[in-house]
């Protein structure tokens, strides 16, 4: 488990049925390239988040993959069509194998 | 999803590196130009976070490079159903002054590219 890793998500609570929201989400993750050299030359081994996700009802919003070349926190913004009211999920996949999650719900009204 | 070519890495996985080079993308196709709009600042202060758009309405999928950095690729934007504007904001890192590229793969296949320079004063990726 990579250590401080917290997800960050900005999105409307309440939108109209077919709305396009803009969503913010930000990770806290240091994003080790597997460019840089420790003290004595030895590479440090990368350590990124290496794929973002965002559904809405299981529908896909984006899918976005990440290369080294991403910045340290790496922060997304893009927009969702809510159709109904529903749950938006994110998805953080980090290098080591771990999975962070985040969901936000959308009331429509 | 195995579409994706991959590209052999000395220190890193095999699936390491899924955004890939230009030349990947294209797998031989000729990108025009068209309606991709990207934004990146002219002179950024900070290579280690330069923020960036890409927008390209009627895109599947964008991918970004940063053509100076020891590996190109940057990052891929594949766009769902649900997705309200074919457009997305990041912040990158660029280790000196050079050419940001997106290329965005268009519904029916085609490929629309934008260019754009950015002058850094300070490298991201170590240095």
């Amino acid at each position: 488990m990579a250590s401080g890793v917290k997800p960050r998500v900005k999105a409307p609570k309440k939108a109209s049925a077919g709305e396009v929201v803009t969503i913010k989400t930000l990770i806290s993750h240091k994003m080790e390239s597997g460019q840089r050299k420790d003290g004595s030359g030895n590479v440090i081994p990368r350590s990124i988040i290496n794929r973002f996700t965002c559904e809405f009802n299981g529908e896909s919003v984006i899918d976005i993959v990440l290369a080294p070349a991403i910045s340290t926190n790496p922060y997304f913004e893009f927009d969702a069509i809510i159709p109904e009211a529903g749950d938006l999920k994110f998805t953080w996949y980090d290098d080591d194998g771990d999975v962070y999650e985040d969901t936000k719900t959308v009331a429509v009204g | 999803l195995a579409l994706l070519p991959l590209r052999a890495m000395a220190q890193a996985d095999p699936n390491a590196e899924m955004v890939g080079t230009p030349d990947d993308f294209l797998a031989g196709a000729t990108a025009g130009t068209g309606d991709l709009t990207l934004t990146a600042p002219e002179i950024a202060e900070n290579g280690n976070t330069v923020p960036i758009s890409v927008d390209a309405p009627g895109a599947v999928e964008i991918r970004v490079y940063a053509l100076g950095n020891p590996t190109p690729g940057v990052a891929s934007f594949r766009f769902g159903p649900l997705a309200g504007a074919q457009a997305a904001s990041t912040r990158l890192r660029l280790a000196g002054t050079q050419d940001v590229q997106a290329i965005a793969k268009m519904a029916d296949g085609s490929y629309v590219t934008a260019m754009k320079t950015v002058k850094v004063t300070i490298g991201g990726c170590g240095g």
